[in-house]
């Protein structure tokens, strides 16, 4: 299929259609309701003090100046917290973490105290009369030196933990593996950095903490992606009833996982509330963001393909070292420590793999959040895609030849990966033979050769990636022991008008729309007509929340499922209206009607009125329900994305003067937003491999820590990108749909990096010899420039 | 200190701080959340705002220097009830995800307009550099400052209607 073709009328704007986004009024007219913007009666501002150093021990902290400092109305620190158990707290990943340090700091940033005033500038002013006596420790910058045997024990707190590592993982089958390397023709290797980086969403974090003192009610606003989970996660760590919490997630600017974990701050300014019984208001500044929440990726990745003669994989090694910072508190599945990174096989066919990954702590802010991705399926999928193209160089074949040979064929599917996925469905050859078709591959190929007179070198990159989304099944996934599943509540009101209430929490993604879209496709209520509500734990159903592209893998099931059953009901009804046997009528989107008879029917709104008036015998009154979504299997996404760059020999700068990206995420709910995410994700990846980084000095200072050192692409340096798309629906999911926020950044930086090599490959291949099999991102001209020297 | 800013047409007398931000002036004394605060360092340009027609990162800027100035929010780019032409292509092109940005990004829009009701892929790109999205890629945000660019146009070719 090469489209989603629409079975509704535009009237009811069903799934296919590009229906405009029902929340954008709000959002153009300035009445957007984000964490900032939330303002209560005699509410209070807590700042944050952090540390500035990244490993010391806290040998005292005096906070009598800041406590007698006008406007301030409190000073907490970690001992006071202490008091009630609450210095420390789980993580999504098993761990414990520090809320305010009471022993050490184990990295720059850290939570020390917190200062408690009436108004924000007056909270940060008195953060500057607290002192605290700090003993330098040295710090560990890199897992490889966490490791090594004369380390400085980070974790000295956790009982049991004796060396700084984090967790070790494997997967796949490693003898069969060595047995395959051991008759290779040839083996190909990389090894390569993933550096670390960070979400950075437009809006940063926060919380209005609101604790009743009278009636103990908890009601927390916070930036939370996840909010049902974190509202379990609070209840564990505060000790507060649950019935007591409830969490609110207004709109979001943004979160890419940034939002998915719980912060030190939520806590705090919680306990604040509690103690002090007004409302409790906390707002990072951009810096506080970038130096203390949200790290992604930084992994060490080294990865090798064992070939034969003719140039097809036999098996992949890949050896994995990731820098988790200070705390393993990002959130992976129980069952994969690693994350999903043995996804890594990509989207070739080959028997063999063995994968092993460790963590290790450093001092570093926690790190490992999937950063628009699903559980580490970013460096898997850039691990493959830059092996594919060294392998495919060291022969001699064409990177695009190498990838249709070893591809996974159509007919193969349900694929059963050698790391123990089962791939429900694609076409790998027809997506990127259109991406071929769409760029001009073959003539450009043709032209690359000639020499230019402006001595510039142009590069072809290809991506061809996979990925695993959409936890996920109940038997292998959990945070923390909750169960993968999403839910969907549905209600038609007696005037055939809806509203329907999610598990997941959007950011930017359009669930207003997409999700009314659903239901608008399965019941033939316009989805104009129909209301979504997310965020509130009081108003929704239990969810995990959105992040891992789950929302439509799993919420988008749960709403269909949901309005299914809604549709049996209905049909019943319908045959009391009709006065016809159930089995007699048919269906057409919005009605009901008897079979041969089409004159003879019962709209949606008609029946949703007798739901409420004119029931049959014996019936239950209403017209609604909820469903508990468990997926069977993970959706496979998929697409070929091919960019061809200009690299500047004299100073090694390089631009993307052609990118194309064709996607397949399965059906389209609603293609104009489909379309919107893979542009996001595209740029996204593009920062990536351009410029986006963050990094770190020997004693463990973050540089990047605001937006003028942590580059992030404008409008005038973002590519401009070039879309087509193919559709293999899944063949498990209710509505055929796989999951698309996340694609581009996931497939994306591999086809820029590629394309750089590939410019450098051919013109090292012109001269007689071979190019760099590596350049770590970001590609910063001072690297091409130097690899060119080499 | 004592300030008369008028915002969206309203002015107003404030005592305020010699050193309250005009984001925080506009967010806290004026209650206008619309305008965002994104980098606290003029970097991200969520907080801009038109001080007499001139797009400013009013995270950057000092209420007291807003003093005797006229200023324009998201909240003002509405007239007469009817939304600006690039309000109404922001939705129509998907302008905006999660729309932290977008009233700095049409805010810069809506200034660019002004001056220019044809511009450029190259020229609108020029102008929203100072701004930062992370959701669009800023694909659609171009497109619809280009469409609200045409609106324009069209528009000042229409005949004024009478009676």
């Amino acid at each position: 299929m090469t489209t989603t073709k629409p079975i509704t009328s535009p009237e009811i704007g069903g799934i296919g259609h590009s229906v405009r986004r029902r929340e954008d009024d709000r959002f153009i007219q300035g009445a957007g309701r984000y964490i900032d913007d939330i303002v209560l009666p005699g509410m209070l501002h807590m700042a944050i003090l952090r540390s500035p150093l990244a490993h010391a021990r806290i040998k005292g902290i005096d906070s009598s100046a800041a406590t007698a400092h006008p406007g301030v109305v409190a000073v907490i620190t970690g001992n006071d917290l202490a008091a009630y158990k609450l210095a420390w707290m789980p993580t999504l990943s098993g761990d414990t973490q520090a809320v305010l340090a009471t022993d050490k700091v184990r990295y720059q940033g850290q939570e020390v105290a917190a200062v408690i005033a009436n108004d924000p500038y007056t909270a940060r002013d008195a953060l500057s009369l607290i002192s605290v006596d700090y003993e330098e420790l040295a710090a560990i910058t890199n897992p490889q030196q966490a490791l090594s045997p004369k380390a400085v024990l980070i974790r000295d707190e956790k009982e049991g933990q004796t060396d700084n590592v984090a967790y070790n993982w494997e997967a796949g089958d490693k003898a069969a593996t060595d047995a395959a390397f051991a008759k290779a023709d040839r083996v190909v290797s990389l090894e390569t950095h993933y550096p670390r980086s960070h979400p950075a969403p437009l809006e940063t974090c926060g919380a209005v903490a609101d604790v009743n003192p009278i009636t103990g009610q908890a009601t927390i606003y916070m930036t939370s992606q996840a909010p049902h989970a974190h509202r379990t996660l609070f209840a564990l760590v505060a000790g507060l009833p649950e019935q007591n919490i409830r969490i609110v997630s207004p709109d979001l600017g943004g979160g890419f996982g940034n939002k998915v974990p719980i912060y030190p701050g939520y806590v705090v300014a919680t306990a604040a509330s509690l103690v002090l019984g007004r409302p409790v208001k906390w707002i990072e500044s951009r810096s506080e963001n970038l130096i203390s929440t949200g790290f992604a990726r930084d992994f060490y990745m080294k990865g090798e393909l064992a070939l034969d003669k003719e140039g097809r994989i036999l098996a992949m090694r890949a050896s994995i070292l990731s820098d988790q910072g200070a705390f393993f508190a990002d959130a992976q599945p129980t069952k994969f420590r690693a994350g999903l990174v043995h996804i890594c096989t990509g989207s070739y066919d080959f028997p063999a793999a063995h994968v092993a990954a460790q963590g290790a702590f450093t001092n570093k802010a926690p790190g490992g959040v999937a950063y628009r991705c699903s559980f580490r399926v970013t460096e898997a999928s850039y691990l493959i895609e830059r092996l594919v193209q060294n392998a495919a160089h060291e022969i001699g074949m064409d990177p695009a030849e190498f990838r249709l040979k070893n591809f996974i064929k159509p007919e193969q599917f349900p694929y059963h990966s050698p790391t123990g996925f089962v791939y429900d469905s694609g076409d790998y050859h027809t997506a990127l033979r259109k991406a071929m078709d769409m760029i001009g591959y073959d003539q450009l190929r043709a032209e690359q050769k000639k020499p230019r007179p402006d001595g510039k070198l142009i590069g072809i990159g290809i991506a061809s990636f996979t990925e695993v989304v959409g936890a996920g099944p109940s038997r292998d996934y959990d945070i923390v022991g909750l169960k993968m599943f999403d839910s969907a509540e549905l209600r038609i009101h007696p005037t055939g008008k809806a509203i329907l209430k999610l598990g997941v929490k959007s950011q930017g993604q359009g669930h207003e729309t997409t999700f009314a879209q659903i239901v608008a496709n399965e019941l033939g209520i316009p989805a104009s007509d129909i209301v979504v509500k997310e965020g509130d734990t009081d108003d929704t159903p239990y969810g995990l929340g959105t992040y891992a592209s789950r929302s439509t893998p799993v919420g988008g099931a749960a709403t269909a499922m949901v309005a299914r059953k809604i549709r049996d009901k209905a049909k019943k009804i319908a045959a009391h209206l009709l006065e016809a046997a159930e089995e007699d009528l048919e269906w057409e989107p919005g009605r009901f009607f008897v079979k041969g008879v089409p004159d003879r029917g019962a709209t949606i709104q008609e029946i949703a009125f007798a739901a409420y008036t004119n029931l049959p015998l014996g019936m239950e009154a209403g017209l609604e329900g909820v469903h508990y979504y468990d997926p069977p299997n993970m959706t496979y996404p998929f697409g070929s994305y091919i960019v061809v760059v200009e690299v500047d020999p004299g100073d090694g700068t390089w631009k993307v003067l052609r990118m194309v990206a064709v996607d397949d995420c399965g059906v389209r709910i609603n293609p104009m937003i489909v379309e919107g995410q893979i542009h996001g994700g595209l740029a996204e990846g593009f920062a990536k491999a351009n410029m986006q980084w963050i990094t770190f000095d020997d004693q463990g200072n973050c540089i990047g820590s605001n937006f003028l050192d942590y580059l992030i692409p404008t409008a005038y340096e973002t590519p401009r990108f070039e879309l087509g798309e193919t559709v293999t629906p899944s063949p498990h999911h209710p509505i055929g749909a796989k999951g698309v926020g996340e694609s581009a950044t996931v497939g994306s930086p591999a086809a820029y990096v590629n394309a750089v090599l590939d410019a450098l490959w051919w013109n090292a291949a012109a001269k007689g010899g071979s190019g760099p099999l590596n350049i770590d991102m970001p590609v910063l001209p001072h690297r091409v420039w130097q690899a060119l020297q080499r | 200190m004592k300030i008369n800013v008028t915002v969206n047409g309203t002015s107003q007398e404030n005592e305020v701080e010699p050193r309250l931000l005009l984001v925080d002036y506009l967010r806290t004394v004026r209650s206008l959340t619309g305008t965002h605060i994104g980098c606290d360092t003029t970097h991200c340009g969520a907080c801009t705002v038109l001080v007499d027609g001139i797009p400013t990162k009013s995270c950057t800027m000092f209420a007291v220097q807003a003093d005797g100035a006229s200023i324009t929010t998201v909240e003002g780019l509405k007239q007469g009830g009817q939304l600006h032409p690039v309000q109404s292509a922001f939705k129509e092109h998907h302008g905006l995800q999660c729309g932290f940005c977008t009233p700095g990004m049409m805010i810069v829009g809506a200034a660019l307009i002004a001056e220019n009701t044809d511009p450029s892929e190259d020229e609108v790109r020029w102008a929203i550099s100072g701004n930062i999205c992370r959701c669009t890629g800023y694909v659609n945000i171009v497109k619809a400052i280009q469409a609200a660019a045409a609106t324009t146009r069209e528009a000042s070719r229409q005949p004024v209607s009478v009676g």
